[in-house]
């Protein structure tokens, strides 16, 4: 099986909402992609008919070139986490991947082994109804890789995990791509993703935004701006916005100043002996490209509040 | 599919609750069963002290009623005896409205006729021809089995022939119509042959306190008057069959001969044993009914409890065609049911048979295959019921109000129907048409039509026929999970 996921023209209607309008991506192997937008965005609606549990209005979406409800086994295929509270309390975590296993023919071997894997350890024969939420992400993630699937859709990993826990997630979906799978990470949090994804699908209003990979994405957001240190703002502000350019106070001694290129903000200043220690090309964080591709549908949808 | 179900499975037995749920369905079904038992006590006084006599048993092993007044002779090998009834009247005491007086009349099952009798001993085979009084003339042997003659027939005639018996009738006593040939198997070649009168007890039924019904059974005596016998020149011999001294006179038979023509008196019947008469092999498995409500709890939240915790999800996603899903549970539901039903069953009833009859109750005797029906549709009437509750699981989604659902009906119907609460023929309607007409499965003692029976649930009669009954269940539970799989299907999970 090809390991991808293909989605083209989603739409889903839920009574007066239409939750997803167009959802059009593809998810290729080797690299983790980030699935992130507002909460509401249709993430996990896209994800629930990726997987067969609700049914598109329009369009489609494949597994390896195969609807989902059609997989023979389809753990082996692909991996899932969606909701790691979805345990029965009094069924012991071991039990859960052990119903889970019998449902796919696999082996309670295996189950050990992804026990081993998720680092859950003895905490895997207590009953699930004691666990940490860091715990239950373990767990899900387990799930996820018992039937070793060439593809995984993970549906907000991060949430609940303790920073340890996120470092090790982080590093653990890393590697799970470098060994060639196809790997969905959904977050609303964009900052989860900063050294996990090597491609991201930008969502909003139950679309896509943009679809691109990081750097290109870091890249298209830092545009031309240039970042002054200085202990004279107010007059940097003038001289620089007498000369036709955009200046913003990022905080006490720092601007953002857009559309002059470096040299020139040096020319002004020193031309009018404002000082000045330190002058640098701007790099957006990921956080920051996000912000701006999403800041149309969070404004669109706090209109629709009102 | 054969991973799925490992996995449903797996799912039911690593839930500590619902294993022990099942566990306890074996132990309330035991203990209710040694409970009720116990407390059943039957004493009589007789000439035998305080120890009840032992009820008949006929040649079919049912326990049987071999009461009747018989004026016989030997008849040796083949033969043949004729005989008109001249005349067929009686006596009914405190009949209604009022219960006060003793009027003549004659009870529609009053006998009297002509039998082959293998033996006086209670039980013995017999094969019988007889005008009754309201219906007609009957050929019935051993008990249990009546064909049905004309309604002007006089004159009767039975032909030995080997162990075939042929009964014929009469109008005129020259025109003679064959009313059906039996044969009475291993019967010895000295037998009995000769007159009987028989008159069972008069059955009212009052309405009762709570919405119920109550029979009461009253004596009667017939007296009937035979002449054109066959046998007339032959000496005869008189007995009262299974009467007893100190019973009412009335009770009482009489014969008498005078030129030809015989009267002859009788009360009682012989025919098959209803369940009043003694402690019936369902009752050892009334526990089953609380057992019932354990399971239905289980086999609710084997569905449910995925739907409170969203664990459905993961289930579709580990066996997205989801309608094998249902059929999976069913099944894993189904079969640990009956082999929990099964176990408590095969457990309860020799246990509690042997405790009622260590409390001289009288178990009223069943063939075995009747029996096997009784415990193994007991354990399939759980497991259905189970697919049924978890059925309605699947449709309702939420524990309590399933629960409370499937509770209503199942259970309720069988508890409303047979505790005496409801008229008669809405109790009989209710177990026609509501799930719980699957506790006629239990039914060990049929209802016989040539015998005049209180008929209604709370005696443990059911309208339906044992597998008919099930059959209601079955349905049931069928549209209930066909219903489930086009939701499962249809719905956005």
């Amino acid at each position: 099986m090809e390991a991808n996921i293909e989605v083209s023209g989603l739409r889903k209607r839920f009574g007066p909402v239409l939750a997803l309008d167009g959802m059009t991506f593809t998810v290729t192997p080797g690299h983790v992609t980030g699935f992130v937008g507002p909460n509401g965005a249709g993430k996990s609606t896209t994800m629930r008919v990726i997987l067969g549990l609700d049914a598109a209005d329009e369009g489609r979406a494949l597994i390896g070139g195969q609807p989902y409800r059609t997989l023979r086994r389809p753990l082996s295929q692909v991996g899932t986490l969606l909701d790691a509270a979805a345990l029965q309390p009094s069924r012991t975590g071991r039990n859960h991947l052990l119903w889970l296993a019998h449902s796919q023919g696999l082996t309670a071997g295996r189950v050990d082994a992804v026990v081993e894997l998720v680092g859950l350890g003895s905490a895997a024969r207590r009953k699930a109804g004691g666990y940490s939420l860091g715990m239950r992400q373990r767990l899900g993630v387990a799930a996820a890789l018992l039937g070793d699937p060439p593809v995984l859709m993970l549906d907000e990993p991060f949430n609940g995990l303790d920073p340890e826990g996120i470092v090790w997630m982080r590093g653990f979906l890393r590697s799970l791509a470098a060994e060639g799978r196809a790997v969905l990470v959904s977050s609303h949090l964009m900052s989860e993703l900063q050294d996990t994804a090597g491609h991201v699908v930008v969502v909003g209003r139950g679309r896509v935004v943009a679809d691109a990979s990081v750097a290109e994405l870091i890249a298209a957001a830092s545009g031309d701006r240039v970042r002054l240190r200085t202990t004279a703002r107010p007059e940097a502000m003038t001289v620089l916005a007498d000369a036709g350019a955009t200046v913003a106070v990022t905080d006490r001694d720092t601007l953002t100043v857009a559309g002059l290129a470096a040299e020139r903000v040096v020319a002004l200043l020193t031309t009018h002996g404002v000082p000045f220690s330190e002058v640098a090309g701007h790099r957006a964080t990921l956080e920051e490209a996000y912000m701006e591709l999403t800041r149309d549908a969070v404004e669109f949808r706090a209109d629709g509040a009102r | 599919m054969t991973g799925l179900l490992r996995g449903e499975w797996t799912k039911f037995r690593t839930v500590r609750g619902w294993v022990l749920g099942m566990a306890l369905a074996v132990l309330i079904t035991v203990l209710l069963g040694v409970f009720t038992a116990s407390g059943s006590h039957s004493s009589c006084s007789g000439p035998e002290g305080d120890v009840c006599p032992a009820l008949p048993v006929g040649p079919e092993g049912l326990a049987v009623n071999d009461r009747f007044s018989f004026a016989h002779q030997p008849l040796a090998g083949d033969g043949s005896v004729t005989a008109r009834v001249a005349s067929l009247t009686g006596i009914i005491t405190y009949p209604p409205p009022d219960h006060d007086k003793i009027v003549p009349g004659v009870v529609p099952w009053a006998k009297a006729g002509i039998m082959i009798k293998e033996s006086v001993r209670p039980g013995s085979a017999y094969a019988a021809m007889m005008l009754t009084g309201g219906h007609g003339a009957r050929m019935q042997h051993n008990y249990e089995h009546d064909v049905a003659g004309s309604r002007e027939a006089r004159w009767l005639r039975l032909t030995r022939s080997g162990d075939t018996i042929t009964g014929a009738e009469s109008a005129d006593g020259t025109h003679w119509t064959t009313v059906s040939t039996v044969r009475l198997t291993g019967l010895q070649k000295n037998a009995l042959m000769g007159l009987f009168v028989a008159s069972p007890c008069d059955l009212t039924v009052t309405q009762g306190d709570l919405g119920g019904t109550i029979g009461k059974c009253r004596l009667t005596q017939a007296t009937a008057v035979f002449d054109h016998v066959s046998l007339a020149g032959n000496p005869w011999t008189y007995d009262d069959l299974g009467g007893h001294t100190g019973a009412p006179a009335l009770s009482q038979g009489t014969f008498r001969e005078s030129g030809g023509t015989f009267t002859m008196s009788g009360s009682g019947d012989v025919g098959p044993y209803g369940i009043e008469g003694g402690q019936i092999v369902e009752r050892t498995l009334s526990g089953a009914y609380t057992g019932l409500i354990v399971v239905i709890v289980v086999a609710v939240m084997f569905i449910t409890a995925e739907y409170r915790r969203g664990l459905i999800r993961t289930t579709l996603l580990a066996s997205p065609r989801r309608g094998r899903v249902l059929v999976a549970k069913s099944l894993v539901i189904g079969v640990v049911t009956f082999v929990v039903g099964l176990i408590a069953a095969v457990i309860a009833v020799p246990l509690c048979s042997r405790i009622l009859r260590a409390n001289g109750n009288q178990l009223l005797p069943v063939s075995t295959s009747t029996e096997l029906r009784v415990v193994a549709g007991t354990a399939a009437l759980l497991a259905v019921a189970a697919v049924l509750a978890l059925a309605i699981g699947a449709l309702i989604r939420r524990s309590a109000v399933a629960v409370i659902t499937a509770i209503a009906v199942i259970v309720v119907p069988h508890v409303l129907t047979t505790a005496s609460v409801l008229p008669a023929e809405l109790s009989q309607w209710l177990l026609r048409v509501t799930p719980a007409a699957a506790f006629a499965i239990q039914q060990s003692i049929p209802e016989y039509s040539q015998v005049e029976g209180h008929y209604v649930p709370q005696m443990g009669y059911y309208p339906l026929a044992p597998w008919a009954g099930f059959a209601v269940l079955c349905a049931y539970a069928l549209l209930a999970l066909g219903l489930a799989v086009l939701l499962l299907r249809r719905r956005d999970a």
